[in-house]
């Protein structure tokens, strides 16, 4: 996903349209994506200031809209560090051995990015549901999964489970088994291998897993919305928080709240950019 | 002493490895030498520990080696891509295998200072000590590589094609540095290479593999002038190769019967291997085969010459050297007589 | 003491890596989705198929199934006049637009739903000239196409980008040497080689948007048979405790994505064929 290059101009006299052609053909690409994306970005904010910056600020330290950033925040912390992990041992596993099933295993790791959020929801649900397979024996124990944080987190880690492994395993697979050949024959165990040889190789790709593993988990809506309980003050992730407050028409808490999580999708694009430049060229540093 | 004996090594239905037996004295220089899928970068690596074999023995001094993996075997490895870190300097590359020593045998920080620093100034690169492996080029790299496999005091050091992947000019001067590196140091040290120039000049001893079996182990000189096989004879230096029969210790090409002695040949199908320069050149009829200059090129001390043999219906075609005083031209009948040759049952 | 015992390997860590990685997917993924796939089998064929073809049941997924076709039909359209126009021509702001491009990607499904309702709503920047024209679509099945398209924006420009812009110039110049007018050279040699990745973008906004539910509850009426997506019909089972009326939907929607992935696996097999990589 780069910024497209243009051909060499001294090819374009037969390579192009007509010029009101090109400029329709702009006016149309423009107006749609100014109509469909720009304008609803933009009315977030607007709504949000909409009562001036008091009433912005105001909003943001309700006490439900703290907890419900704190919450947001936590559940992305767990997603992300737990995926993070079985993304590198993942990566590792696939990229520098070689065994049978290699794609099937890939395709399985992949099946919640094909999967609509509400089953992400609803399979657990059918598990630790008041009727779910271990409902009832949840229910003696007096342990709570679904309406409480564990639940939660569990729909976040489903949903947010690819991110890390998606971004790490084409490039360990690109980047080869040559060196860490060359750090056990010259007496390095496999840890001391992985982390002075294998990790910094892979830097760029961790962090941009990352990256859009957190931008999933703090922005997840279906799949949480239908194992949190919606228990206001406690259950509500900044998402959720959205709908009850834009429901109940307070719309500039509702919007105030959808600002902070639209700021946290532009960053995420902009480092995102950024990233995918580094690893485009960053095989070699310092060249 | 490194001793390997009838290592078996199968990837799926390709043999790489057919029964190898290998003895390495201790501080010589052995090439491995054989074309691609002779099995010999396999040997290596399984004798880094690398890879394993199916079946056979590996010992070290009497130790079963294949009881350890690579990072135990304590054994030196150069990659023919050098496979340097690419995000350490020139120095953490070299220290590498310092700084993942057990704590109980680690150097401290100026000890493993000073060793890299030998290592660097050994393969006189020192002045590169901060540069990145992306900034150095082929030779530096491949010389470096080679310090940092030295930089563990390693009991064996193995390279495999070291110079395969740099052009010409720095191959032949690192064959030099390395030939001089190895009496320097004197560190048992196997290669491995398919280029037999290469094998000939530097090693103590070569051998010669072909399709996962030694074909011959022996001195350069042993493997150039008495080639035990075919093969052999076909890989190492040029060779002109006729097609003979041999039947009552009388040698024929092409029906007609040729005047040379048919010693130890198999009778049957069977190949005459001669060496370009031990052909013989004399006025017609002064040899066991005749022939018609075709074309004649000088180089320097020796004349290349095209000569069409006559005399068994299709024409073959074979080149010889001669020196320049036999003044050969264009259109002279030749008389040829091999001094010294080998034949061969002719085989696959 | 003969070598080689069992197949090891050159690195460390394939057993406890390997292990690692199986037990976590078990537990994440298979684990759950097993249990989906039981519930399922504890239904009846004819409970499976009367819920199905309930009333409300078969509307919302024609609701579903069908918006996010239409949906994704215009993105197919739209998405093909962007990426020409970014690949191919130069214009201020050009850069900007192509970031833009992601956005629905990495916006929060609920903010996007809040963002187009406010706008699309009567009183709305875009709903009040709307509904001027007579033309309501906030809380209406038009809401609910609007938002599948927004989401939808995406897929079939970074799908089609690539391949756009690896283009072989020289065939183009072929083409036009040989007398063909521009539309003849767009139509005939370009969008025959850009096919297999416009069919791969539009299955994926199609799949996408078939799912979709927080960018497309707050701006749908949600009223049964008229403006519910399936989506929303499953929570909704689910809050009155009818588990297997909302898996019975899930499973029918699980198998119409795997589908569709094997259906764009299959398109880019055969896009192979015809084109070799180069």
């Amino acid at each position: 996903m780069n910024t497209p290059q243009i051909s060499s101009s001294a090819r374009d006299d037969l390579r192009t349209e007509p010029i009101f052609i090109r400029v329709i053909i702009i006016a149309i690409a423009v107006t749609f994506l100014t109509v469909f994306v720009v304008l609803p970005l933009v009315v977030v904010f607007a709504q949000a200031f909409s009562k001036g910056i008091g009433a912005y600020f105001a909003a943001l330290s309700d006490p439900e809209a703290l907890s419900a950033i704190r919450l947001t925040l936590l559940v992305a912390a767990i997603s992300v560090g737990l995926n993070l992990v079985f993304g590198v041992v993942a990566a590792w596993a696939i990229a520098k051995f070689d065994f049978r099933g290699k794609t099937f295993l890939i395709s399985l790791i992949d099946l919640p990015f094909s999967v609509s959020p509400v089953i992400s929801g609803l399979v657990f649900v059918l598990l630790f549901g008041a009727q779910g397979y271990w409902g009832p024996w949840l229910q003696s124990h007096n342990v709570h999964v679904l309406f409480a944080v564990p639940g939660i987190a569990l729909a976040t880690i489903f949903v947010t489970f690819p991110f890390v492994a998606r971004a790490l395993i084409p490039l360990m697979q690109e980047q080869g088994t040559l060196e860490e050949e060359a750090a056990i024959s010259l007496g390095a165990s496999g840890l001391q291998t992985f982390f002075r040889v294998t990790l910094p190789n892979i830097k760029w790709g961790v962090l941009y897993g990352v990256l859009l593993c957190n931008a999933r988990a703090m922005g997840e809506f279906g799949a949480v919305s239908v194992v949190s309980g919606h228990i206001r003050g406690e259950t509500n992730t900044m998402p959720l928080l959205v709908e009850i407050l834009y429901n109940e028409y307070q719309f500039v808490s509702a919007f105030a709240i959808a600002s902070l999580l639209a700021m946290l999708a532009l960053i995420t694009l902009v480092a995102k950019t950024i990233l995918e430049r580094q690893l485009d060229e960053g095989q070699y540093p310092r060249d | 002493m490194i001793e390997v004996k009838n290592i078996v090594k199968k990837f799926g239905a390709f043999v790489a490895l057919d029964g190898v037996d290998l003895k390495v004295a201790n501080g010589e220089l052995l090439a491995l030498l054989g074309p691609s899928g002779s099995g010999k970068t396999t040997l290596l690596r399984i004798i880094a520990g690398l890879d394993w074999p199916d079946t056979g023995e590996v010992s070290f001094d009497g130790e079963n080696a294949l009881a350890h993996g690579a990072s135990e075997r304590h054994v030196g490895f150069v990659f023919q891509h050098y496979a340097l870190f690419r995000h350490m300097t020139v120095f953490e590359n070299v220290a590498f295998g310092l700084r993942v020593q057990p704590r109980a045998v680690r150097k401290d920080e100026a000890g493993i200072r000073a060793r890299v620093k030998e290592l660097l100034d050994l393969v006189q690169l020192d002045w590169l000590s901060n540069r990145y492996p992306s900034q150095l080029s082929g030779g530096q790299r491949q010389r470096i590589a080679l310090a940092r496999a030295l930089a563990i005091e390693p009991r064996i050091l193995l390279l495999d094609e070291p110079f395969g992947a740099l052009d010409a000019k720095v191959r032949k001067e690192l064959r030099q540095w390395l030939r001089s590196l190895h009496s320097e140091i004197h560190v048992t040290s196997i290669f491995v290479t398919h280029d037999q120039e290469e094998a000939l000049e530097v090693a103590n001893r070569v051998v010669v593999m072909d399709k996962g079996r030694v074909e011959q182990i022996g001195t350069p000189g042993e493997v150039y002038d008495n080639p035990a096989t075919a093969f052999v004879h076909g890989f190492i230096g040029e060779s002109i190769v006729l097609p003979v029969e041999v039947q009552d210790g009388c040698v024929r090409l092409g029906g007609k019967a040729l005047n040379i002695a048919a010693d130890g040949a198999p009778p049957g199908a069977s190949k005459l291997f001669v060496r370009r320069h031990d052909m013989q050149v004399g006025p017609a009829g002064s040899g066991a085969l005749e022939g018609a200059v075709r074309r004649v090129r000088t180089f320097g001390p020796i004349q290349r010459a095209e000569v069409a043999l006559s005399g068994n219906g299709s024409e073959t075609v074979i080149e010889i050297d001669a020196p320049r005083d036999r003044e050969l031209q264009t259109g002279d009948i030749v008389g040829l007589q091999p001094r010294r040759y080998r034949i061969f049952a002719a085989q696959d | 003491m003969s070598g080689g015992a069992g197949r090891r390997s050159t690195l460390p860590g394939f057993g406890l890596t390997m292990g690692l990685t199986l037990t976590w997917l078990s537990v994440i993924i298979l684990i759950p989705l097993a249990g989906l796939f039981l519930r399922t089998f504890e239904l009846s064929l004819d409970q499976f198929w009367s819920i199905l073809t309930s009333r409300r049941t078969l509307n919302a997924l024609k609701i579903s199934f069908g918006l996010a076709f239409a949906a994704a039909l215009v993105n197919l359209v739209m998405g093909m006049i962007i990426v020409w126009a970014l690949v191919r021509y130069r214009f201020p702001g050009r850069r900007l637009f192509d970031a833009i491009v992601d956005v629905p990607f990495a916006l929060p499904t609920a903010v996007a739903g809040v963002a187009l309702t406010s706008l699309f709503a009567q009183k709305g920047w875009l709903g009040a000239p709307l509904a001027e024209l007579g033309i309501k679509v906030a809380f209406t099945p038009v809401g609910i196409f609007v938002a599948m398209i927004f989401i939808g924006i995406p897929f079939v420009v970074r799908t089609v980008q690539p391949v756009l812009i690896d283009l072989d110039a020289e065939i183009e110049e072929a083409a036009a040497s040989l007398g063909a007018n521009r539309w003849h050279t767009v139509s005939k040699v370009i969008l025959p080689s850009l096919i297999p990745a416009m069919l791969t973008g539009f299955a994926l906004a199609f799949a996408r948007a078939v799912g979709e539910y927080g960018s497309v509850i707050f701006i749908a009426g949600n009223l049964p048979n008229v403006s519910e997506i399936a989506p929303l019909l499953i929570v909704i089972r689910l809050s009155e405790f009818r588990y297997a009326d909302a898996t019975a939907i899930a499973v029918v929607m699980l198998v119409a994505s795997f589908l569709i992935i094997f259906a764009v696996n299959r398109i880019q097999r055969w896009a192979q064929t015809r084109i070799p990589a180069h």
